[in-house]
């Protein structure tokens, strides 16, 4: 893989992201609990949407074929590269809250690590992103204590989106030959190294909020070789319908 | 003040095209009126949600779904400031959507319409918000206050949504041939219901009187459906859509487009609650409106106990 390949797939990676994240958030559209929340939320969906169009900017200009839409739109399912997490169902509000804090969480750190990018252009859109994520960060993890702290229900379900969806956050942290040949070049940077940071981070918020980590025997991988839940293909079925 | 003066003051108010403000005495009738009309206009920009609603995930580019999407957020919006508009005439929004649950309130009928292919989302945007702009435009000088600010504000918003629906439309006009079908499919549904969004005409619109006096309304129905239609006609043509009436024509004399007979027994026979969606557009506002209680209880359960703790610490 040349180096310019592995950055194509990268880019692309944090589209997909980006992406599938923003769809998930758009379902919410007309559905929120509070006429506020729900614009809220599409407030978000439309940063995500945002940060994906300019990666597939950068990514069609790497490709040099397809332009953004096509990269968008007209790929097939083994082709996207977003993580496991980002394609899981909105479930009830605390299960989408809780999902946007893991995620968003996972943002920040992660575009932190690439402002120190050999690549100018990453360095660019990792800053433009992580003004918009730690927003996203402070919102959802408002929501997860409001949600933890709140009623015995609320309690409740913000605790079973947890158990829910932390077999998916291993999944975050996965590397492959793409990882490799970026970290040689100092374009990308070891996963390993925010690990720690993310977790401490979501220990504060789950700890502040009255949850608890779940002990789970299971932890599910794959997103980003192109290896999904069975989610991704109906969302990519009605993204992809014109 | 005798309730007599009061009365004096208000009409005086009126006279002059002073704002009446919340703190001013008003006639209850006039209070019911606009309180009506405004959570009806608030109600109807929370309704409009849905239908947009569902093209944002089948959206074609992805500029599309952000500006579809920022122009759904925009309307949300739009319902947030006209409740709490409202709100100043002393009824909270949870009371509004109550009403609205059960049927005591109406928002448009044009909602009550499907959207069933994407030049519906142009065309929503380039007649539905080209015809409430118009009539918005006209609200600005509404004698209510905060309802007059209101429109000022939204104002500024509508005409955005009607060029991106009119470039919608536009684009789908110069495009393939089943893409042009689909705009005059889309044109050719929403043109007379965008019409009926004035309301009945002037001679059977027994609402108008009053509202014209106490300068709610600032002009008539049927002005400003002629408005609409001036403008819009040609904005037609321009791109190649044809108008769905083959009595349409234009007066050289007056200077205006003449169309032919509305349809009211469809408009009336929508209001009873016959649209296709009628029934879908309120099981779906009620569905997530319940959904969400318990999110809303948790709100208030969190507030309550922060305010415990921060007065146990002030103790
Ligand atoms: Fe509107
Ligand atoms: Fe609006
Ligand atoms: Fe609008």
């Amino acid at each position: 893989m040349t180096t310019k390949e592995a950055l194509y797939n990268y880019v692309l990676r944090l589209a997909d992201d980006n992406l599938i994240l923003a769809q998930r958030l758009a379902e919410w559209c007309s559905c929120g609990p509070i006429l506020e929340e729900d614009l809220a939320m599409t407030n978000i969906s439309l940063d995500l949407l945002g940060q994906a169009e300019d990666f597939y900017e950068y990514a069609s200009e790497l490709n040099g074929e397809k332009n953004v839409d096509e990269l968008a739109f007209l790929r097939s399912e083994r082709e996207y590269f977003n993580h496991l997490l980002v394609e899981q169902p909105n479930g009830d509000f605390a299960c989408s809250m809780v999902r946007q804090m893991l995620y968003a969480t996972y943002a920040k750190h992660l575009y932190e690590a690439l402002l120190k990018s050999r690549d100018e252009k990453l360095v660019a859109l990792a800053t433009k992103g992580l003004k918009e994520v730690k927003y996203h960060f402070r919102h959802s993890s408002e929501w997860v204590i409001r949600l933890g702290k709140g009623t015995a229900e609320s309690n409740l379900r913000a605790q079973n989106a947890v158990n829910e969806l932390w077999r998916y956050t291993d999944d975050l942290f996965e590397m492959n030959a793409t990882d490799k040949v970026l970290i040689t070049q100092s374009i990308g940077f070891s996963l390993k190294d925010i690990y720690p940071l993310w977790k401490a981070e979501i220990l504060h918020v789950i700890d502040a909020a009255d949850l608890a980590i779940p002990e789970l025997g299971n932890v599910i991988t794959g997103g980003i070789n192109g290896m999904h839940t069975e989610y991704l293909g109906h969302i990519l079925a009605e993204m992809q319908f014109l | 003040m005798t309730e007599e003066e009061k009365l004096k003051r208000f009409n005086a108010l009126i006279e002059q095209d002073e704002k009446i403000e919340p703190k001013d005495w008003m006639p209850d009738a006039y209070r019911k009126t606009v309180l009506r009309q405004m959570t009806q206009h608030a109600h109807s920009e929370v309704i409009g949600m849905q239908p947009e609603g569902n093209w944002v995930l089948r959206a074609p580019t992805l500029r599309a779904k952000k500006i579809l999407l920022a122009k759904i957020q925009d309307e949300g919006g739009h319902g947030l400031y006209l409740y709490s508009a409202a709100e100043t005439l002393g009824m909270d929004r949870s009371e509004m959507i109550q009403q609205l649950h059960e049927g005591k309130a109406k928002y448009s009928q044009i909602f009550n319409y499907p959207t069933l292919n994407w030049a519906d989302i142009g065309a929503i945007g380039w007649l539905v918000d080209g015809a409430a702009i118009v009539n918005q435009v006209s609200l600005q000088r509404t004698s209510y206050g905060p309802y007059s600010r209101a429109m000022v504000r939204i104002c500024k918003e509508e005409s955005f949504h009607q060029r991106q629906g009119y470039e919608i439309m536009a684009t789908m006009m110069n495009g393939t041939e089943a893409q042009k079908e689909m705009a005059q499919d889309a044109m050719n549904r929403w043109w007379w219901p965008s019409l009926m969004m004035f309301g009945p005409s002037d001679k059977d619109s027994w609402h108008t009187q009053e509202s014209m006096q106490w300068k709610i309304k600032r002009a008539s129905n049927d002005d400003l459906r002629q408005k609409f239609i001036d403008k819009t006609v040609d904005q037609a043509y321009v791109i190649g859509l044809t108008v769905p009436d083959k009595d349409l024509k234009f007066n050289e004399t007056s200077k205006h487009w003449e169309i032919g007979a509305i349809n009211w027994d469809e408009f009336w026979n929508v209001v009873k609650g016959n649209g296709l969606c009628n029934h879908k557009r309120i099981a779906h506002h009620i569905k997530y409106h319940n959904e969400g209680q318990w999110v809303r209880q948790a709100v208030l359960a969190y507030s309550e106990k922060i305010n415990a703790m921060q007065s146990a610490t002030s103790l």
